[in-house]
């Protein structure tokens, strides 16, 4: 009787706390939002913007990691190479959208898969860490490389949109055509590696590959070939999301990757990473939470890159294996 | 007689009294020109640094990319307190001392008296008992909050009022106790104070960020330090809306130009003698065993977590004391200077130099600022090549010997001491896997 009560109060203590919590959360940011409810709206679609363009490169990273357990840290400036080709079709041969955009795709693709035979694949057998080293250094040779004079320059370079941006209003909500093709084109891509990973015969062997390498061998299963794929299909979608990223913010430098790369993937490693769904949900997570910074904290442009760290950190402490990553999965 | 005969302290008080005169003495007559004294300074403070990152990775292997946040905390902090010294930015010559040492006596009180009262063994205790009566999850809330409560009270009531003790105590001392020196001593010792200080608020930032995060391995551990490299260049960006004088983005200046070849020097010295002295003491060889593997670390009674907190905090002082000495040698300080890119500098000379070696760190850190700077000689065109050159290096450092070039090898006093007749020879057979450990 007596260990029934004290139960009881216990119980209805715990969830007080949270109530309480829940309760000066909800007061403090309902206060805000019913200040500046358009502001609000308007923010949430900049966010989710974002939050596509992220979920892109998330996946992207997520799907090497699963693969070969490697941070692609050159992942950012492959991306920032596809803007820039796509950049040179548009202004050197007046390619239209869906050229250009075909155009980066293939780069990327042919140099995802060139970085993997050049640097990553003398060192599969080696620690994991010379691997992650040489994956740094990949990424500072491709930005100081792109950024001599006879490469690409060290300039900020003005992005020319290939199609008239369009707005519609909608009760103080601006929404832009490129905001629906951004949203478009990342489903699609979602969709479609969905797909390749869940259906498809070179899918079946990219998890058999993640799952065993060895054993994927015994098999018969070419782990290089799949590796290869693997990275062929992260360079599809980072040529594709560049040439997005490009046109929603019409500004590219070589040092461009950089911050989408980082956030990217604290992304995918906040939604679960090596889960596909969860770098999607993982990347919407961290635009909206980057924009509503942006719109309602003080100084938030200058703060929004160190509050998407905190919430990393704080994902990490929390739920280590991330939303949609097993948690009983030993982490290492 | 043979060099090794000699007494390992005699070698070293040979070795630094050598240099360092000889250095002073290129520095004086003119033999090197102002570029080449900057590029010796610059090197040697670099060297501390790495010094500092080859006792994380090369000794703890933890993979924990963050030097130059450490090293932005103790630039930042001690040239406050030496700019208050010369133009009392605070209203006091010694405000930001006050405060700085307030800070860190409170904080070091605070942990203090959390351990005392062991609060964590009496949390986990609790948290049994409770999971005994309700559900995981509801056990997680209380005993967090119960946690927050408790942790918090002891940080504001005995870390709050030791550090408001400790501060106005050198507010009122300050400045009789160094106005009665002379005007010229009395700046050097603010000097060293700064420096002191600025290690140690470097050591207690990475103890607390160290404390939840060192449970993490490798990628995970990368990315969270990476992660906190750029949540501190978010704060030298913006921390000008907390201390004016720090200028944010704008970057800081006119801090007073203190560091002098002696200081580095000597810094240089105690930081290498420690660091050899510490590696080859029984806790070094505890930290050691942690890297080769942790399990059997664990197994033979070693706290694996608590040697990793070690290592990582003293790994971060000197990070922070390098900093200093940067701070007070270009009179400004500017956020892009400690941004994560240049994390990776440091982690390069360790690297190239030997992962795990004292000697190769110190090398790596004369080859990287030599290459660095020395590549400036070149025509105007090619000194953009500088960082396309060197992440090559690193990939055929990685490729061919990723022991980097002097492995765990060291040189003169900073080699392992044989071991006395009568002990163990097992320890004097350095482990040659430290590559290969750090991967478990």
């Amino acid at each position: 009787m007596k260990d029934k009560v004290i139960k009881l109060l216990l119980r209805a203590l715990a969830w007080g706390v949270l109530a309480l919590v829940a309760g000066v959360v909800l007061r403090v940011v309902g206060g805000v939002v019913a200040k500046q409810p358009t502001t609000f709206v308007q923010q949430m679609l900049n966010g989710l913007q974002l939050g596509f363009m992220y979920a892109m490169i998330a996946v992207g990273y997520t799907l090497v990691y699963g693969v070969v357990k490697l941070i692609n840290f050159a992942y950012g400036d492959i991306f920032m190479v596809g803007a820039f080709v796509s950049f040179f079709g548009i202004t050197q041969y007046g390619f239209s959208f869906v050229p250009a955009l075909l155009l980066a795709t293939v780069a990327c693709i042919f140099l995802a898969v060139i970085i993997d035979r050049v640097a990553y694949k003398p060192l599969r057998q080696a620690p994991r860490i010379a691997a992650l080293i040489t994956a740094l250094g990949m990424s500072i040779f491709l930005e100081y490389f792109t950024a001599l004079k006879f490469v690409f320059s060290a300039d900020y370079i003005a992005f020319e949109r290939p199609f008239e941006l369009v707005t519609w209003e909608v009760g103080g909500v601006t929404f832009t055509n490129i905001q629906l093709i951004v949203a478009g084109v990342s489903i699609l891509y979602f969709l479609g590696v969905q797909y390749i990973v869940g259906r498809t015969k070179i899918g079946k062997a990219m998890r058999a590959s993640a799952f065993d390498k060895n054993t994927a061998r015994l098999m018969g299963i070419d782990v290089n070939a799949v590796i290869g794929a693997t990275f062929a299909l992260t360079g599809a979608l980072a040529g594709t999301a560049a040439m997005l990223y490009a046109t929603a913010y019409p500004q590219i430098f070589t040092f461009m990757g950089l911050q989408p790369g980082l956030k990217a993937f604290v992304a995918a490693v906040i939604g679960g990473i090596g889960s596909i769904p969860g770098a999607f949900v993982g990347s919407l997570i961290m635009g909206f939470t980057e924009a509503m910074t942006v719109g309602f904290v003080p100084y938030g442009s200058t703060l929004k890159d160190g509050v998407a760290f905190i919430l990393l950190i704080a994902m990490l402490l929390i739920r280590p294996t991330g939303i949609f990553g097993d948690p009983f999965e030993e982490i290492k | 007689m043979k060099i090794r005969s000699i007494p390992t302290w005699i070698q070293a008080l040979i070795f630094f009294v050598v240099v360092g005169v000889l250095i002073q003495l290129a520095f004086s007559q003119g033999w090197l020109t102002e570029y080449w004294q900057q590029i010796i300074l610059a090197g040697t403070i670099l060297a501390i640094s790495a010094l500092g990152l080859n006792l994380k990775y090369g000794y703890a292997g933890l993979f924990a990319i963050g030097q130059a946040a450490f090293y932005g905390i103790g630039a930042y902090s001690s040239a406050l307190v030496t700019k208050d010294w010369t133009s009392q930015w605070s209203g006091s010559p010694v405000g930001g001392l006050a405060g700085l040492i307030g800070i860190e006596a409170g904080f070091i009180a605070a942990v203090a008296a959390i351990s005392v009262l062991d609060i964590g063994h009496r949390q986990r205790a609790l948290r049994e008992r409770l999971e005994k009566l309700i559900s995981p999850f509801e056990t997680s809330v209380l005993t967090a909050t119960l946690t927050i409560l408790v942790g918090g009270g002891i940080l504001i009531v005995v870390g709050g009022g030791v550090g408001w003790l400790v501060r106005k105590a050198v507010l009122a001392a300050g400045p009789t106790l160094f106005g009665a020196l002379p005007a010229a001593f009395s700046q050097q010792l603010i000097f060293f104070i700064a420096l002191i200080a600025g290690a140690v608020l470097a050591a207690l930032v990475g103890f607390v960020v160290g404390l939840p995060l060192l449970n993490l391995t490798y990628d995970y551990l990368c990315i969270a330090t990476l992660g906190f490299g750029i949540i501190s260049y978010v704060f030298f960006n913006n921390a000008d809306k907390l201390i004016p004088t720090m200028k944010g983005a704008r970057g800081m200046v006119a801090i007073p130009r203190l560091t002098t070849w002696p200081w580095v020097l000597g810094a240089f010295a105690v930081a290498l003698i420690v660091m050899r002295n510490f590696i080859y003491s029984s806790t070094g060889r505890a930290i050691l065993a942690v890297r080769d593997d942790l399990t059997a670390a664990d197994t033979m009674g070693i706290n694996s977590y608590q040697y990793k907190v070690l290592a990582y905090t003293v790994g971060c002082a000197y990070a922070g004391l390098a900093g200093g000495l940067y701070a007070h040698l270009y009179a400004f300080l500017h956020p892009t200077n400690f941004t994560w890119l240049k994390s990776i500098d440091p982690f390069v000379m360790v690297v190239f130099g030997g992962v795990g070696s004292m000697t190769g760190t110190t090398m790596g850190a004369y080859v990287f600022v030599t290459l660095l700077e020395g590549l400036r000689v070149l025509p105007a065109e090619l000194i953009d090549w500088r960082y396309v050159i060197y992440p090559v290096i690193l990939l055929f450092v990685m490729l061919f010997r990723p022991q980097g070039i002097m492995g765990t090898n060291e040189l003169g006093f900073l080699k392992r001491p044989k071991a006395a007749p009568g002990e163990s020879e097992m320890e004097a057979e350095p482990a040659e896997t430290t590559a290969s450990a750090a991967d478990g």
